[in-house]
């Protein structure tokens, strides 16, 4: 399969009170098209620095990123760039633009200068992926945090990118508003074949990704799949993450002498896991 | 006293007025102005609120959010008519520090300027509550167009985008003034009392934070209009195109006659 993203050596650096910091360091990796990549960090390691600059809105101090073969310094391309990687912020509030939903939804395919036929076909058809259909002329004030993201989401999907990039956008929400957001980027990604790149510090939203990528110091120190990271749950502590709960339980119980398998993440395989042991023993 | 703030802000009646073309509603509601303003007697006043009654009734929109428009401008109002009062002719009904006089033309006048300024008010808001902020700001470019041959091209779509934006944000640092107040209230900031300079003086914890939460609203609102290909409006298309219809022209039309109306009166009362 081919890649859409293509990170090549990246470093950032930043200047703050004449002191030169480095966000990213000298960082590689390849996204595939179509995948579910999640990178996983604590605040400060890096990881929404370098989300900002898989579309162009920074740019690397050396190295490049290519999306789609396209350098993302290539000022020309700016907007064909953003146009393929859309990019989910953390706060709803501060992404919305109109103060009427569907009007919202249009301002992508608007400065895009499409056609007022096709910019309806895209609304409607961007608000129904999201499962905010409904709310089209309601005012984005009244609804609440998980549905705002919805539309800030289906924002971008108007503008049907290949890839989204969407960096902590559950951070701000309740925790039923976090379950939508994460059932609506699986079904984008499943069904519409959307790559999604999620930036989070939540260990459960990775669960259902293809890839895990962990980052601290700006540098990634883990690359696998969700078992595989999740295994190493001293390594994911020393960077500051909370592994799941059910990850946590296994360790601690293999810790203490319980042979139980470690590698497995949700509930029900955990209860079975246990089940399973002291059934044996 | 924030939550009374209800400027700019759409109610979704769907009457024919929503429907209606903005550009001419921005157009008609200077026009209606104007013609209050000309309203020169108790009839024309009288004819005044009964086009505003009229227009209340087509917008569907329930007379309390009209009220609650007024009531934000109670003080403004009271302020008027006080002033008007001691400025008539007429009896004399009572005079204070003996040289104030309470005329019936001056109480006849205070009246008047309050019924005219509460007209306003309300034909102003039948524009905000029937037109979305989009249209508004749409209709606004719209007819700020010409302007684009005097090389103000991108000055006019930066306004009508400033505005859209504007009138986005108002709900948003409302509420972010108030958990702001209740934060600093919480650790004993005392907003309420104390003479109108320590007010003042009080609202200084609560305008530095918001400011520096609007500055950064900005920078991530910059970030997610770039990454939606903003481009300061250069080959910027519309979804809703603003067109003309036969409901516009029956709107004009009865403005107009009330405007002849007005005058009518004017000129034979």
């Amino acid at each position: 399969m081919s890649n859409i993203i293509e990170i090549k050596n990246v470093t950032y650096n930043y200047v703050e009170d004449e002191v030169e910091y480095t966000a990213v360091n000298n960082v590689s990796l390849n996204i595939e098209k179509g995948s579910f990549t999640v990178i996983l960090g604590h605040n400060g390691s890096g990881k929404s620095t370098l989300a900002k600059m898989l579309n162009g809105l920074n740019r690397p101090s050396s190295g490049d990123i290519l999306v789609d073969g396209i350098n993302t310094r290539d000022e020309e391309n700016e907007f064909l760039i953003k146009k393929k990687v859309g990019m989910v912020f953390q706060n709803p509030d501060n992404q919305l633009v109109a103060s009427i939903v569907e009007e919202d939804v249009a301002f992508g395919p608007e400065n895009l200068g499409l056609e007022p036929k096709v910019i309806r076909q895209r609304v409607d058809e961007a608000l129904k992926a999201v499962g905010m259909y409904e709310f089209r002329n309601s005012t984005p004030h009244h609804l609440s945090g998980g549905q705002k993201q919805r539309i800030a989401i289906a924002g971008i999907i108007a503008l049907e990118p290949e890839c989204i990039v969407l960096d902590e956008p559950t951070a701000m929400l309740d925790p039923k508003g976090r379950a939508e957001i994460i059932n609506t980027i699986l079904r984008l990604n499943k069904e519409k074949g959307i790559t999604v790149v999620l930036i989070t510090h939540y260990m459960e939203e990775a669960e259902k990704a293809d890839r895990v990528l962990v980052m601290n110091d700006g540098e990634f120190i883990a690359d696998g799949t969700p078992k595989e990271i999740f295994k190493n749950v001293k390594m994911l502590k020393s960077v500051g993450l909370d592994v799941p709960q059910t990850t946590e339980l296994l360790y601690a119980l293999n810790q203490n002498g319980m042979a139980v398998p470690t590698d497995v993440l949700s509930i029900e395989e955990t209860a079975d896991a246990i089940m399973h042991y002291l059934e044996e023993n | 006293m924030l939550k009374d703030i209800t400027f700019g802000q759409y109610f979704d009646s769907k009457s024919v007025i929503h429907r209606a073309d903005p550009r001419v509603k921005i157009v008609l509601l200077v026009a209606v102005i104007v013609f209050i303003f000309l309203a020169q007697n108790y009839w024309g006043l009288l004819l005044s609120a009964l086009f505003v009654l009229f227009s209340m009734i087509i917008t569907k929109i329930p007379v309390k959010m009209y009220l609650k428009n007024l009531k934000a401008v109670l003080p403004i109002l009271i302020f008027t008519a006080v002033i008007n009062a001691f400025y008539g002719e007429g009896e004399v009904l009572f005079s204070i520090f003996g040289k104030l006089n309470v005329t019936t033309g001056g109480l006849s006048h205070a009246g008047f300027m309050a019924s005219r300024i509460m007209l306003l008010i309300i034909i102003s808001a039948t524009l905000t509550y029937t037109t979305t902020p989009n249209d508004l700001t749409d209709a606004i470019e719209s007819l700020f167009s010409p302007l684009k041959f005097l090389g103000l091209k991108t000055a006019v779509h930066t306004i009508a985008m400033m505005m859209t934006i504007a009138l986005r944000f108002i709900p948003t640092l409302v509420e972010e003034a108030e958990k702001i107040m209740n934060a600093q209230k919480a650790r004993g900031a005392d907003l309420e009392s104390g003479n109108f300079k320590e007010k003042i003086k009080a609202l200084i914890p609560i305008l530095i934070p918001l400011l520096f939460s609007s500055v950064r609203r900005a920078a991530e609102l910059a970030d997610a209009m770039e990454c939606r290909c903003y481009n300061s409006g250069e080959g910027k298309t519309r979804m809703k195109q603003l067109r003309l219809h036969f409901r516009d022209l029956v709107i004009t039309i009865f403005t107009l006659c009330f405007g002849a109306g007005i005058i009518l009166l004017n000129i034979f009362l």
